[in-house]
């Protein structure tokens, strides 16, 4: 921040590229959407993939879906949802520029996301005792065809590991924000990083919002 | 954006219509609707999903282009599910000739 005479003063806030701190900050938004964009085609190939196949073998997908734990899965979409609540009134308290209330709401929101990680971990151990893993040892009981299962756990540990990687991203993004939210970085007129990151967190929310009825609960009605 | 802070009671009033749906959609799952089991459930899926984009991403307060963008993720989620799979659901629905 060396001021010179007549030099335009660049801040975080305001970079020397962009006309106002506003411009800045929209543009930022707009590149994350952007590739928010990318993530929702990323996550809609396989979402294809799962309603084709879904499609075809209709019966051993029902039978396999409903051998997952709705509830467990319905509690670790509120323990998301939740994390998501800690996460905007974290983002809330950025603009406000309250710092201590921001480190509370992060810390928050990263324990929020490692229990979600933990419930999962739980649920895929569940699913190796069950032999529920594709593979040579794969058995699930009652399914005269092997395969179609096969498919619906491959699908299923593709789209949750997926957005569990997402979520290990996400909670390293956090960190950082925590680190320098304890540094004393963010601050009113510049918590864009603060903004972006919540952004994400937000949408990896969104992607479970469609995993979870689709994995765990449209075919539970016909047991 | 930041010049748009919400309060606190519309963040509490979203998270907690967001909790109640998720127990709505996972009660509802268990009554037998047939075929519109999967159509519920999409559906309060997307109203949870419009609530977290509107006021948990702030799109309600986005610039429009920034809206456009994100509603051009339809868009092309769309091309990409509807060619697919008006491909796959209509094969074998007319004869291939010599075959």
């Amino acid at each position: 921040m060396a001021e010179q005479a007549h030099a335009p003063v660049e801040s975080l806030a305001l970079r020397e590229q962009f006309n106002t701190p506003e411009q800045q900050k929209e543009s930022s938004a707009f590149g994350m959407w952007i590739f928010l964009v990318t993530e929702v085609m990323f996550f809609g190939g396989l979402f294809l993939a799962y309603t084709i196949y879904r499609n075809t073998y209709p019966v051993v997908f029902g039978m396999a879906s409903t051998s997952l734990n709705a509830v467990i899965g319905a509690l670790n979409t509120a323990v998301l949802l939740c994390s998501s609540f800690t996460m905007v009134l974290g983002v809330r308290a950025a603009q406000l520029g309250r710092r201590r209330a921001l480190v509370i709401f992060l810390i928050l929101t990263l324990l929020l996301g490692m229990v979600f990680l933990g419930v999962k971990a739980y649920e895929w151990n569940q699913k190796f005792v069950e032999h529920h893993i594709p593979g040579a040892h794969f058995h699930f009981e009652g399914a005269a065809e092997q395969g179609p299962a096969q498919l619906f756990f491959s699908l299923y540990f593709v789209m949750t590991g997926l957005h569990a990687l997402h979520m290990v991203v996400g909670a390293g993004i956090l960190s950082w924000l925590l680190y320098h939210a304890v540094r004393g970085r963010f601050t009113a007129e510049y918590m864009t990083p603060v903004d972006i990151a919540g952004l994400y967190w937000h949408f990896v929310d969104i992607i479970w919002i469609f995993l979870f009825p689709l994995l765990y609960l449209i075919d539970r009605h016909m047991r | 954006m930041s010049e748009h802070v919400d309060s606190v009671k519309t963040y509490t009033a979203v998270w907690l219509i967001l909790l109640i749906l998720t127990g709505v959609t996972t009660g509802v799952a268990y009554i037998d609707l047939g075929a519109f089991s999967v159509v519920i459930a999409l559906l309060i899926a997307a109203v949870k999903m419009l609530l977290v984009a509107l006021f948990f991403m702030h799109m309600r307060h986005s610039t429009k282009l920034t809206q456009l963008a994100a509603a051009g993720a339809f868009l092309w989620l769309f091309i990409m599910m509807a060619f697919t799979l008006a491909d796959v659901w209509t094969r074998g629905l007319v004869g291939t000739p010599g075959r």
